[in-house]
Parts: structure tokens; C-alpha cells; sequence
């Protein structure tokens, strides 16, 4: 497989599971916004440009910070390299650029997500954002199972190992700021408001239902950090993440007889994340460790990409 | 006005009445299906071609950077006779450009000594490439893929109108458009047996492998080099790398080193033997063509004039393919094959001749006139239909650069049903089949790219004028009873199967 090639369908994946990831944001927050037991109002938006890293670059545009000005910089902005549209248009772009090495359908499906956002310019009212988010994630989803789909080879492995680090990024960045940003002031922790948020995480992650199934005590921040950082059997949480790394290098190291640093780090963390206990994160601090587990994401990054020779 | 008396492939010069006698059963067709019927399927097949992203770039268009090509579901159909009269004048001529290239650049320059072609008009002209001469491409073949442009006037009155021995493109839609058809009108095959397209892959891999430089290698490394996805032809590039199963690459992944040409994969370096290059000489090498370009291969050239690779076509075809060359080649077919050209030339004026000039100057408002080294319809005269201000500027610069032109009769194109807003109507078309030689001997695929006009009476077909596609079926010889359940796949060889 060529260097460039491999490059782009490691960043076909991360782009398509960052468009799923904002729209999963962007519904969680209008929910938490609209349905909770009083309006959220701007903190809920704060958090979400805070959690798609876009608040200073929102800041600069000088528009207020309203639900309606945030959707549309999160989802359509052609400005924010940071939204849904420009996702998309990054993933199609590195997905024309390796055709060849994709099936029709995964190609299709991904052609399809864009020229589902091109020309919109106005994301319309909260009903019409959901009917929006919804379709981009049943746009993702088609292209997560045609992937699925594909023979089981580098192309494939690839597109997932894009998709699993990114993910990994994404829940650790939503739980550091859900937590330690939301809750204004004078709030009480499991209050009303305090639940709401919980609830809205699980809801961005779809596992409201999975939460419901494992912790029979009702809703606490303790679990709720606990099935995101640690249950292997959530395929968002970090376990998850971590673990499906680990798989996807060694299936690419069968395959291609290439192994190395990425391998031995994404092992090594694998080997952490399994001996850690969520109580024990909580007492160490929560956001000190979700900042390391960012910057070793980052760092592996880095290593898959001089492992094969992304140019 | 040429529409009134033209030619129409289904109705003959008839009229209405009755349509050609094999055709009754595609007239039958049209008229028993309700145009909205028809009109939904093509909307159907359009739909698919944007889904599936089978589009062109339109250059100094931001607002619509991509485009499909309109596609018209009426299909133009030729039949076993015209046929193998066609494919014989196309592997001629083939062979004879194959012929005339290894003469120019590797040969004695015979035609050029015997008086046949005047030197200035080889040794003078843009496209002649000094840097290429004296290389013999791998196996003598020069011109792998050819594109030859055709015009039809009457029942078996076809013309060429260009030689495509660069890169000619298209042939993404001629397989794209069988399959829309297949899926859309499956009614038309059961009608009639059309010749089978899909094999053109394979043929063409086969073609790339037979030229692979040196000693047989069992699995040489073939790829289609692209200049990148913003390309208008890129959907074509991995089209044909998909099909074949083989790497579509752009310069960055190709490094020569040594003379070798090497493609950096995540494995490290792998050897590539046979390169389909869709990039035209000018940017293929900076080394050795323009320096200033970022789509080429550094060293490429050298590598090919060491004998390790293939390039397929060959640099410096162009002198080939240029108009003022083509209005020579009934003289460049004869001079190598001893015979005459089965496919005759549109009567052409060269306007470097005097007396041609004379005639072109006084009757420009008859004949359409051309820049030897345009494409795509641009810098192009069609007088019949030009305004008397165009006319004076084309007069001026005839003048001027005589050399640079030459002038054709307007034909009576062809016309072929085809939709419109008005139900089915004749509209122009012209046709281009794609002819494969390699170290395998010379093969044209049983199909091809029929372009429409599709504004009525307008002769221009090009995509970039607002031309459309037409899926173009090839009927097959009547077969003895029991070979005929190979519905459709007769392109091949099949016959060993026979006895079984």
C-alpha cells in the first residue's frame, strides 16, 4: 500500500468519526438545552465548543453565544475548520484520494454524507437540527458498516485505527470538560442540573441504556466516569478505545510485518488501563488524568504515523 | 440547415415513416415508452452518476467545481457490419501511427526523406519532442490507447475527425453508461446482443503487462499515475486503477533512483515496471520537460530512456495526434501499410498551403476552421453559425498565422433520438472507440463514448460545451442456436467452451 494512501485513510476515519462525534454533541446539548428541567442556555453551549476545541475561534467570529449561532458554527461554518461540513469535506477529499482502495459503497456512503451538507447555509430552528444530526449520524453509521464490509485487510484496519484514536480523543475531552466546566457555581453536585449534564454525556456516548443495564443504583458521576474510562464492553469508553488500538496494530502488523513504537505504547497503555480503577482516577484527580491520557493519544498518533510512513 | 437533411442511425434519411429495417424494434422502443418513463430512468441514471461521484472539473468554475456529464438514455447502436468495417479502418490507422512514431523518433525518418510529409511540419511543430528521440519505448509500441474521434454522415460514410494518442479519456463513462443502461432498461438486452464493454479492464491491464521492460517479470508492478483529485478527468484515473486492481499514484509516491522508478509504500520501496501516465508530457518529468511543474516524476525520462520502465502512451506522441499531421494521415497510412485508408479523413485545407488558404478565406462562412494544437472546442471557428464579427477575427488571423489552421466542411453529422423537453428528438452525435495495442497485437474494444449535442441543431459535442454521453451497443454476429444462452459475453473467447 502506498505511504500517501495509508495516510489518507488513517485520517478518512478520524474526520468521519469527528462529523459523528460533533453531531452526537450537538444533539446531547440541544436536548440538555431544551428538555432539562430549565434551560441550560449558554454554559451548555460554552462546553460544547469547549469540548469540539472551537471556543476561541467561536470567540473571534464576535457573535453571541446563542444556541442558534452555535449549531450553525459547529455544524455548517465553512470558517470553523472544526465543523460537521468541513469534516465531511476532509473525509471526502482524503476518500477521492484513495478510491481505489476503498469499496463502491464505503465511497458512496461518505460521497453522500457531504453532498447531504453541501449548500446549506442555514441549520434552521432546534427541530430541524435534530432531524440534521440525526441524518449525519445514520450517514456515519452507513459508512461504519459498508467499512465493516470491506475485506479485512490494511485499508480497512487502517480507516478503523483512525476512527478508534479519534474516538478515544473525543470521550476523554467530553468527560474533562462535562466535568470540571459545567456545573456553575452554587450548584449543588447531584442536584437537578448536575444530572442533567450526566445524563447528556451518556446520551452524546449512546449509553444511556448501556448505564441502565451495569449500575443498578441509580445516576452518580462516579459511575458514569466509570463506564467511560473503564468498561471494555462500552465501545466508546476509553478501555475500549485503548483496546481496539492495540488490535488494529497487531492485525496490521501480521499483515505488513510492521511493528514498532506505536505498537509498544499503544500496549503499554493497554496494559495500564486494565490494572486502573476509576475510584482511584477520581481521588487523583480526574482531570489531570484525562489530560495525560490526550497527550499520549497524541503522541501515538505521531508514532502510527512514522510507523507507516505517512507522507 | 445541416439538421434538415442529416442522417438519422435509427430513422435513416427516410424521414418519419418507417425507421431502418434493423432498427424497428428500437423505434418501437422509443415510441412505447411514455417519455416520463423515460425521462425518470434518465433521472435515475444521473442520480447514480452524482452519488457515485462520476464527475468532471469544469476549470475556472468555483460554483460547480464538479459535474456530470448530462447522460441520454437512448442508446446509439451499430451493427455486426459496420462494425468490422469500423474496427478494421481503426486497427489500420493504429498501426500505422504506431509505424509513423517509431519512424519519427527511432527510425530513418523515411516518410519525412521520401517527400511524403514536409520536415518543417515535424521538426517544427510544438509537439515534436527532441527530448524523446532516439528512445525506443519497450516492445516498439508507441501509442498503447487510442482514442479515435469519428463522424458519420450516411449508412456507411464514417470519418475521422482527430487521432487521441495522448491520453484520451472517456472511457469511464462507456463502462459507466452500459452499466446505467443494464440497470435501467434491461428490456433493450433481451431485444438485442450487445457486445460486452466490461472486459476493456482487463484488456487494458493485459496491454500494460505485455509491454513491461526487459525479461518477462511473472507480476510486473503496474500504475496509473494521476495528477490528483482535482484533475477534471480524476474520477476516470481511479476508475481504470480500481478496476484493474492496481495503484492509482500521483508524483509524491514515485521517487527514481538509479534509473529506477519506485513507488514509496508502507512496506518501503516497490520496482514499478509499467506506468499509465494521465499526465501530459509538458509536466511529466521537470527534468526534462518544464521545470516549473509539481505534478512530474524527477527523472522519469531517464529511467524511461534506460529501458526500466514503460510509459504508457509514450512522450511525444503528440506529433501523432496534431491536426496539422492528421490532415496527412490517408498519406501516412498508405506509405506504411502499402494499402488505402478504410477510414477516410473529413476533407481538410491546410492552410500553411497557399491555394488553401485562397479557399478558406473566401468560404469561411461554409467550413468550420481550427487551431491545429486547440482542444475541447476552444479556438474554433464554425462558420455557418458565426457571427459576421467572428468571422473577421478568424479572417485576421488566418492571415496573420496561416500555419496555424486548418478548415473543414461543415458535415451533416449523424443525429440520433435522444431526449429533450419536447419527448425524443434528432440530435448530432459523434463517437469516439478506444483502440489498445500491446507487445499482444492491437484490439478495439466492441463499444465506445458516443458524444450528443444536446441543444438542438448545434454540432458541438464537447463536455465542456455543454455536451452529453450515449451508451453505445455493438450488436453481435448471429451465433449457431446453442452458443447464444452466452448472453453477453461474447467479447472473449468463449468458443473453447463450446464443445463442452
Amino acid at each position: 500500500m502506498l505511504s500517501r494512501t495509508a495516510a489518507a485513510l488513517y485520517w478518512l476515519g478520524r474526520y468521519v468519526e469527528r462529523a459523528d462525534f460533533l453531531a452526537r454533541l450537538i444533539e446531547a446539548t440541544v436536548r440538555l438545552d431544551a428538555l432539562s428541567a430549565r434551560p441550560a442556555g449558554e454554559a451548555a453551549w460554552r462546553s460544547a465548543l469547549s469540548v469540539s476545541y472551537t471556543e476561541d475561534a467561536f470567540e473571534e467570529t464576535g457573535k453571541d453565544l446563542t444556541q442558534a449561532n452555535v449549531v450553525r458554527y459547529l455544524t455548517l461554518a465553512e470558517d470553523n475548520p472544526g465543523s460537521i461540513v468541513r469534516c465531511l469535506d476532509a473525509a471526502r477529499i482524503n476518500a477521492k484520494a484513495v478510491r481505489t482502495a476503498l469499496t463502491r459503497e464505503s465511497w458512496t456512503a461518505i460521497n453522500r454524507a457531504w453532498l447531504l451538507f453541501r449548500n446549506r447555509s442555514n441549520p434552521g430552528g432546534p427541530a430541524a437540527v435534530l432531524t440534521m444530526v440525526e441524518s449525519v449520524k445514520a450517514e456515519t453509521r452507513g459508512f461504519e458498516g459498508a467499512v465493516h464490509r470491506m475485506m479485512h485487510n490494511e485499508a480497512t484496519w487502517l480507516i478503523q485505527l483512525g476512527a478508534a484514536i479519534e474516538r478515544a480523543d473525543n470521550t476523554a475531552r467530553l468527560l474533562d470538560v462535562k466535568y470540571h466546566i459545567l456545573l456553575p457555581e452554587g450548584e449543588l453536585v447531584g442536584g437537578t442540573m448536575d444530572r442533567d449534564q450526566w445524563t447528556t454525556i451518556l446520551q452524546t456516548v449512546s449509553a444511556v441504556t448501556a448505564y441502565r443495564w451495569l449500575y443498578s443504583e441509580g445516576l452518580s458521576s462516579a459511575n458514569v466516569i466509570d463506564l467511560l474510562v473503564s468498561r471494555f464492553e462500552l465501545p466508546r469508553s476509553l478501555a475500549a478505545c485503548v483496546d481496539e488500538v492495540v488490535q488494529l496494530l497487531s492485525h496490521l502488523a501480521r499483515r505488513t510485518g510492521l511493528q514498532g513504537e506505536a505498537d509498544r505504547m499503544a500496549r503499554a497503555r493497554l496494559m495500564r488501563m486494565q490494572k486502573t480503577r476509576s475510584n482511584d482516577i477520581i481521588m487523583s484527580g480526574l482531570h489531570e488524568y484525562l489530560e495525560a491520557f490526550i497527550k499520549e493519544n497524541a503522541l501515538l498518533d505521531g508514532a502510527i504515523a512514522r510507523q507507516f510512513r505517512f507522507i | 440547415m445541416a439538421a434538415a437533411k442529416a442522417f438519422d442511425e435509427i430513422w435513416g434519411h427516410g424521414g418519419a415513416d418507417a425507421p431502418r429495417a434493423e432498427f424497428a424494434a428500437l423505434a418501437e422502443w422509443i415510441a412505447s415508452t411514455p417519455p416520463e418513463e423515460l425521462t425518470r430512468r434518465q433521472e435515475s441514471a444521473e442520480a447514480t452518476f452524482r452519488q457515485l461521484g462520476i464527475t468532471f472539473a469544469v476549470y475556472g468554475e468555483s460554483e460547480a467545481a464538479e459535474r456530470i456529464i448530462p447522460f441520454d438514455i437512448v442508446p446509439r447502436v451499430f451493427l455486426p457490419g459496420e462494425w468490422k468495417r469500423l474496427s478494421e479502418g481503426l486497427v489500420q490507422r493504429v498501426e500505422a501511427i504506431n509505424a509513423f512514431l517509431e519512424d519519427i523518433y527511432y527510425g530513418n525518418q523515411r516518410i519525412v526523406k521520401e517527400g511524403v510529409i514536409p520536415p518543417e511540419l515535424i521538426y517544427q511543430n510544438e509537439q515534436f519532442r527532441p527530448e524523446v528521440n532516439g528512445i525506443r519505448p519497450p516492445h516498439g509500441i508507441w501509442a498503447h490507447i487510442c482514442g479515435i474521434d469519428l463522424v458519420r454522415t450516411g449508412p456507411d460514410d464514417f470519418f475521422v475527425l482527430e487521432d487521441n494518442a495522448r491520453t484520451p479519456s472517456g472511457v469511464s463513462y462507456m463502462l459507466e453508461n452500459r452499466e446505467a443502461m443494464i440497470r435501467l432498461c434491461p428490456e433493450l438486452f433481451k431485444e438485442f446482443r450487445v457486445a460486452a464493454v466490461d472486459s476493456y479492464s482487463d484488456l487494458l491491464l493485459e496491454t500494460m503487462r505485455s509491454v513491461t521492460p526487459g525479461p518477462g517479470k511473472s507480476r510486473p508492478v503496474c500504475v496509473v499515475l494521476t495528477p490528483g483529485h482535482f484533475n477534471s478527468a480524476y474520477y476516470e484515473h481511479s476508475f481504470l486503477a480500481d478496476s484493474m486492481g492496481i495503484e492509482l499514484v500521483e508524483a509524491a509516491d514515485l521517487v527514481v533512483d538509479d534509473d529506477i522508478v519506485w513507488m514509496q509504500t508502507i512496506a518501503g520501496r516497490v520496482q514499478v515496471d509499467v506506468i499509465y501516465r494521465r499526465i501530459d508530457d509538458d509536466f511529466l518529468d521537470p527534468l526534462t520537460f518544464r521545470p516549473d511543474s509539481l505534478l512530474g516524476v524527477p527523472g522519469l525520462v531517464a529511467a524511461y530512456r534506460a529501458g526500466n520502465v514503460a510509459i504508457i502512451n509514450a512522450p511525444g506522441n503528440g506529433i501523432a495526434d496534431d491536426k496539422a499531421i492528421y490532415s496527412y494521415m490517408p498519406e501516412i497510412v498508405h506509405f506504411y501499410s502499402g494499402g488505402e485508408a478504410k477510414l477516410p479523413n473529413v476533407e481538410t485545407y491546410r492552410c500553411r498551403e497557399p491555394d488553401a488558404l485562397k479557399y478558406t478565406l473566401e468560404n469561411l462562412d461554409k467550413l468550420v476552421v481550427k487551431l491545429v494544437d486547440g482542444s475541447g472546442g476552444y479556438g474554433m471557428l464554425v462558420g455557418p453559425t458565426a457571427s459576421k464579427d467572428m468571422i473577421e477575427k478568424f479572417r485576421a488571423a488566418l492571415k496573420a498565422e496561416p500555419h496555424r489552421y486548418i478548415a473543414q466542411p461543415t458535415l451533416a453529422l449523424s443525429t440520433v433520438p435522444t431526449m429533450s423537453e419536447k419527448g425524443v428528438a434528432p440530435r448530432h452525435v459523434d463517437f469516439r472507440p478506444f483502440v489498445l495495442t500491446g507487445s499482444n497485437g492491437v484490439q478495439v474494444v466492441p463499444g465506445g463514448l458516443t458524444r450528443v449535442a444536446l441543444r438542438e441543431g448545434s454540432l458541438v459535442v464537447n463536455s465542456s460545451q455543454g455536451g452529453g454521453t450515449k451508451d453505445s451497443f455493438v450488436l453481435m454476429e448471429d451465433v449457431p442456436a446453442q452458443s447464444q444462452s452466452q448472453n453477453g459475453g461474447a467479447m472473449q473467447q468463449t468458443q473453447t467452451a463450446a464443445g463442452s
